[in-house]
């Protein structure tokens, strides 16, 4: 058997925006539903390590070879952005890390090089597939697009970890044509009139979903689950009639919540099918980008068993993830985040880029938030420390990831004076589970709903943009459902430092 | 540890001190010389008669060249310190230690920042290349868990807490208010201090310190020799200083409520000038008033209140200029302003003044008739869980 898919790992942001809002505020018609948003201090690069983290959670931490990461809207150019992924998961020196930028299509090859190196080598691999789509204010890409990412992890089927679904056939047809196309360095996209894309796109969806089903032995009413996926609304529409597969087969796209994720639509429709599918189960994924590809795997009979091991670990389904966050986003602040409003900065300094080789010297405590315990003593030393804090012993240290711990907040303030793109900042100190403190930044989070005592996890964020470096570190951020529930939080009555 | 002290050993013989604010008039240079001026010519001497410079400042001029230019000073030796917000103090430190050595006869300590240079609010760093890794705190925010740690380990209701925070702005200003020198010379209603807009936390604008101009000097002798340059020298009882191992934001077991710093700082100090009962014994005390709550625990770590208690005294007014123990009777960092180079001298500077009786009656404490003759200063650096403390003693009687 091919190797294939042994987990799945979605993230979607904390923040959602009402479409409503939008017409609110620009006047016009008033969409329905919400999209998801990246917060201030995300990009595709951290959202593919909150992926990545999903994944790898649910799996023995046996070691990912190669990693394979794609956006179309990548952190840097030049610069690999699968290293940074590659660092915050703490991989191998050797396991290689590779983009596949620029394009949504783009994913699909992420998808298949690390089944098929999976497959070729006998070794796990990740493929990590992130976007952050944006558009001109008021048009339909920024109200109907969302952000988000998936990691899925390739493997050899054994006994420890068994594939949950294996790739059957894939087949793909290519066409060089103007749907759809954006200037690097633009926030939007320009599309050709749509009926255009959609007399182009149908056949060549039909003719590489047709050869798929025909290399996989089956026909498309044995298709159980079908993942439609892309950019061209109409196109997609069209196709999930025309292919043939049984209507109630096609997976709901999550879009009046979400928006089309884009290049991680697929990606999230496919975990979403993972989720729900029994063994045996057909699930075509068919993603219609610059021609089309359609693969299909079926789900083992160890799938079951992988779910009921990834709830163990506390893995959050896509159901969980889309009905989560916080839907009360102002739109002003949306476009501030976006950068399409310039707003007036604070009279404070800018922030200033961090040193490459301070910053190298540093790499699996600002990477993989990797602390140091100390053997003599046991004390835990957030950042690591070479001396004791306790007993001042000197050079005996062993480093311990810090980056999945759990911890509660023992303090808080509000900064309404330090530099940030979304003020205030709001900083916590954090006593983790088993030992340690830190203090941190905190993301994503209401400070009105924070009290101390409230539970915290890590999360990999940009801390400052300076001279273009994305300087990311990780922020802690309330577990789901963590925050206090009524505004006064137990902190309140503890002597909170809330405002 | 070992540390000996040099009580008495050495005597502040001249002082000169600038008005601090927003200078926009004054450049580094003017200010320092200005500063110098008025020691100099407090001492009865002249910059040739000085043998040794010390200078203090965080970010206003690097190298003994920031001194030795603007005053055109004639090859001789300029150290230049920083040590964070006690940067001014530690120039004193040190040269009160090379004079109590016997190597040089006369020595200048002067202190100096230009803060509203930069444009910005608030204080700014120049830090080496780092990681990048630091959170954005700002400084206030940082103090900001002070005030909510002591009002939960000593049960302090938030509402009673913010007025004694409030209370602690409110004296400060208060005694800045007939201070010439000082940068706000207004009395703040309570009500105005305690609605005023949040800056961290629960650290209102008027919570903070003054971001200021400003420079003050002293002309230091052998103890000896004070009365060749005056007849009321101040004599040095006890200089400590310390820096913590700045491990607070990583030791679950630092609660914000103190500053452990301080504490040994303080305990050496005492050590050093004999004194049991600094609340009894003090007449005053200059202390760093960062922010309010820093003063209100600083109360504790210097011992004149009980553990718990402070917050109980501020209200009471103990600390009030015409209080038992009048604390920052120039104004402190509150009103007279923070240029952090100066900030340490112009404590000694308020000390000179009201020890010797030279404040002016609308201001002079009462304790010193009371016949109490020390003064005590002290400056804290950094933030809670990783600073260094400075704490100085000194008297107008030689023993």
């Amino acid at each position: 058997m091919s190797a294939g898919i042994q987990a799945w790992g979605v993230y979607l942001p904390y923040w959602r925006l009402q479409r409503a809002a939008i017409g609110a505020t620009l006047g016009g018609p008033s969409g329905r539903g919400t999209r998801a948003v990246a917060s201030y201090d995300e990009d595709t690069t951290t959202m593919g390590v909150e992926a990545a983290r999903r994944a790898l959670a649910a799996l023995d931490g046996a070691p990912v070879d190669d990693l394979y990461f794609s956006t179309p809207a990548p952190a840097y150019l030049d610069k690999t952005n699968a290293t940074a992924i590659h660092a915050a998961l703490e991989l191998p020196e050797w396991a290689g890390a590779y983009d596949l930028l620029g394009s949504v299509r783009s994913a699909v090859g992420a998808l298949r090089s690390a089944q098929a190196q999976a497959t070729a080598d006998g070794v796990r691999t990740l493929a990590v597939v992130s976007d952050l789509r944006t558009g001109l204010a008021g048009g339909p890409e920024e109200r109907d697009s969302g952000d988000g990412a998936v990691g899925f992890v390739f493997g050899p089927d054994d006994e420890g970890t068994p594939v949950a679904a294996e790739l059957v056939a894939h087949a793909a047809t290519s066409s060089e044509f103007l749907d759809r196309w954006r200037t690097p360095g633009d926030p939007d996209s320009r599309v050709w009139e749509e009926r255009f894309g959609q007399e182009v796109y149908v056949p060549l969806v039909e003719s590489a979903a047709t050869e798929a089903f025909k290399r996989a032995g089956v026909v498309a009413a044995d298709v159980d689950h079908l993942v439609l996926s892309g950019l061209h609304n109409r196109a997609v529409q069209a196709v999930g009639r025309s292919l043939g597969t049984r209507p109630e087969a096609t997976v709901s796209d999550r879009t009046p919540v979400l928006g089309n994720l884009g290049a991680a639509q697929a990606g999230l429709l496919l975990a979403d099918a993972l989720e729900h599918a029994a063994p045996g189960d057909l699930i075509a994924v068919v993603v219609v980008a610059d021609g089309a590809d359609a693969l299909v795997f079926r789900a083992t009979d160890a799938l079951p068993a992988v779910r009921e091991a990834r709830a163990a670990r506390g893995a959050v389904t896509v159901e969980d993830s889309a009905a989560g966050g916080r839907d009360d986003l102002p739109y002003a602040r949306f476009l501030t985040w976006r950068g399409e409003l310039r707003r007036e900065p604070p009279r404070r300094p800018d922030p200033e880029r961090p040193g490459a080789p301070a910053t190298w010297r540093v790499t699996p405590w600002k990477s993989a938030f990797v602390a140091s315990d100390c053997r003599a003593c046991g004390f835990r030393h957030l950042p690591p420390s070479r001396v004791c804090l306790r007993c001042r012993t000197i050079d005996e240290m062993d480093p311990v990831r810090m980056a999945d711990a759990v911890g509660r907040v023992a303090t808080f303030t509000v900064d309404h004076l330090a530099f940030s793109p979304s003020p205030p900042v709001v900083g916590a100190v954090v006593d983790f589970d088993g030992g340690g403190r830190y203090r941190c930044e905190m993301t994503d989070v209401d400070p009105d709903r924070l009290g101390i005592g409230t539970r915290v996890e890590m999360a990999f964020r940009i801390l400052s943009v300076a001279k273009g470096i994305n300087n990311y570190f990780w922020k802690a951020r309330p577990v789901v459902g963590a925050e206090a529930p009524d505004g006064t939080g137990d902190g309140h009555d503890d002597g909170g430092a809330a405002t | 540890m070992t540390s000996n002290g040099i009580r008495d050993r050495v005597a502040i013989v001249g002082m000169g001190c600038t008005p601090f604010g927003e200078r926009w008039d004054k450049g580094v240079d003017d200010l320092l010389l200005d500063a110098a001026k008025d020691a100099i010519g407090s001492a009865g001497v002249t910059l040739d008669d000085i043998d040794a410079f010390w200078l203090g400042t965080m970010a206003s001029g690097v190298s003994g060249v920031a001194l030795s230019k603007p005053l055109k000073i004639d090859y001789k030796p300029v150290s230049r310190l920083e040590n964070f917000c006690a940067t001014g103090s530690e120039a004193f430190r040190n040269a009160c230690y090379a004079v109590a050595s016997g190597a040089y006869d006369l020595a200048m300590a002067i202190g100096v920042e230009k803060l509203k240079d930069s444009g910005f609010s608030g204080l700014t760093g120049v830090r080496p290349v780092g990681d990048g890794t630091d959170a954005a705190l700002s400084s206030p925010a940082a103090f900001s868990f002070v005030a909510p740690a002591y009002a939960h380990r000593y049960g302090v209701d938030p509402e009673e807490m913010k007025q004694v925070m409030s209370r602690i702005a409110w004296k400060n200003h208060r005694n800045g208010a007939v201070n010439p020198r000082a940068q706000f010379r207004k009395e703040v209603p309570l009500e105005t201090i305690t609605k005023s807009p949040l800056v961290a936390g629960d650290l209102g604008v008027f919570d903070c310190s003054g971001v200021s101009d400003g420079s003050a000097a002293a002309i230091l002798c052998r103890a000896e020799d004070a009365h060749r340059y005056t007849d009321h020298p101040l004599f040095v009882k006890a200089l400590s200083f310390v820096a913590g191992p700045g491990g607070g934001a990583s030791d679950p077991d630092y609660d914000y409520t103190t500053f452990p710093e301080v504490v040994r700082s303080a305990e050496d100090a005492y050590r050093q000038a004999g004194i049991t009962d600094p609340r009894a014994q003090l007449a005053m005390a200059e202390v760093h008033d960062c922010f309010t709550p820093t003063e209100l625990v600083l109360m504790e770590d210097l011992g004149f209140s009980e553990r718990g208690l402070a917050w109980k005294d501020v209200l009471a007014g103990v600390f009030d200029r015409d209080g038992e123990l009048p604390i920052n009777p120039d104004g402190g960092l509150k009103s007279f302003g923070h240029p952090i180079g100066a900030s340490g001298l112009r404590m000694l500077f308020e000390c000179w003044l009201q020890l010797r009786g030279e404040a002016p009656p609308e201001r002079q404490i009462a304790t010193v008739a009371e016949g109490r003759s020390l003064g005590l200063t002290h400056n804290l650096g950094g933030a809670p869980g990783e600073c260094v403390s400075f704490v100085s003693v000194v008297g107008p009687e030689r023993s």
